[in-house]
């Protein structure tokens, strides 16, 4: 595992993640940007994602779709806040209705991602800021966490095919 | 049931929108302390420092114990817990998450035809 560390603070309901990736930053980059790429990791194997539209630049928008294994879907967005090619995104990322359209009744998350090089890769730097429990749990009633061991062993089934 | 929890829920979250507070809480996390010693930490009144305790031990975040003269201010783990727990689950997502980046990068072009076996 490349993650260094991840801490969480209770009080201002902040997890920061730490990892150290084996690419430079401009591969590390289009796992954000490039869609067909993203939606290879935003969801677990039993909750894979479909990025309708993703539109990485200020003020742009992302609209996605979560599959279930029963096909229940959960549908969700982002907005790009600030973009710094290469460096820095952050984003607010919330529930989206049926149609795909933001739910504004749902709390939010902001969310900020920094790359930078180093010697053998990126170090990303993750923060995600929570505005409450209610919208935690909500989150990971949503099936976002399900699937963590499928989600294992489908990393151990491919890097067996190596 | 669910009216209480929500209402015990907004209470710690408007406990915790206070930076003072928050701060209160992140010491007593590390060591007890005196409403008196918090109040020299602060440059604030004992009457001042006494009302956001106040704040805090209504939320259930602290509890507050006389002895001798001084009013003592411990954490309230069993509240906090609840946020840890489900900060921990959103470490367990992004450990997941990233674990799909890595092998996405060990492996840029995607293997488009599997052995039949």
């Amino acid at each position: 595992m490349t993650v260094i560390s991840a801490i969480p603070d209770t009080e201002s309901l902040t997890l920061t993640v730490v990892a150290q990736l084996a690419a430079p930053p401009a591969r590390v980059w289009q796992l954000w940007v490039d869609p067909r790429q993203l939606e290879r990791w935003w969801g677990p194997p039993t909750w894979p994602a479909t990025f309708t539209a993703h539109d990485p630049r200020p003020g742009g928008r992302s609209s996605y779709r979560m599959t279930g294994p029963d096909g229940t879907t959960a549908n969700g967005w982002w907005r790009f806040h600030a973009i710094d090619e290469l460096r820095s995104l952050e984003i607010d990322e919330g529930f989206a209705d049926a149609d795909g359209e933001p739910d504004l009744t749902m709390p939010t998350t902001r969310m900020r991602l920094d790359l930078s090089e180093t010697a053998d890769g990126t170090r990303m730097t993750l923060v995600s800021h929570f505005a409450s429990v209610e919208q935690m749990q909500q989150l990971l009633e949503m099936g976002m966490v399900d699937g963590m061991s499928e989600a294992m062993s489908q990393i151990d089934a491919i890097l067996g095919e190596g | 049931m669910v009216v209480d929890e929500d209402v015990a829920t907004d209470r710690v979250f408007a406990a915790l929108a206070d930076a003072t507070r928050r701060d209160i809480v992140r010491r007593v996390i590390a060591q007890e302390a005196s409403v008196s010693a918090l109040a020299r930490t602060y440059q604030m009144s004992f009457a001042a420092v006494q009302k956001h305790v106040a704040v805090l031990e209504r939320a259930g975040l602290v509890t507050k114990e006389r002895r001798g003269r001084l009013a003592v201010v411990h954490p309230d783990l069993g509240t906090l817990a609840v946020a840890t727990r489900l900060l921990d689950s959103f470490e367990a997502l992004w450990r997941a998450r990233i674990g799909r980046m890595e092998d996405l990068l060990a492996a840029p072009p995607p293997p488009r035809n599997q052995p039949a076996d």
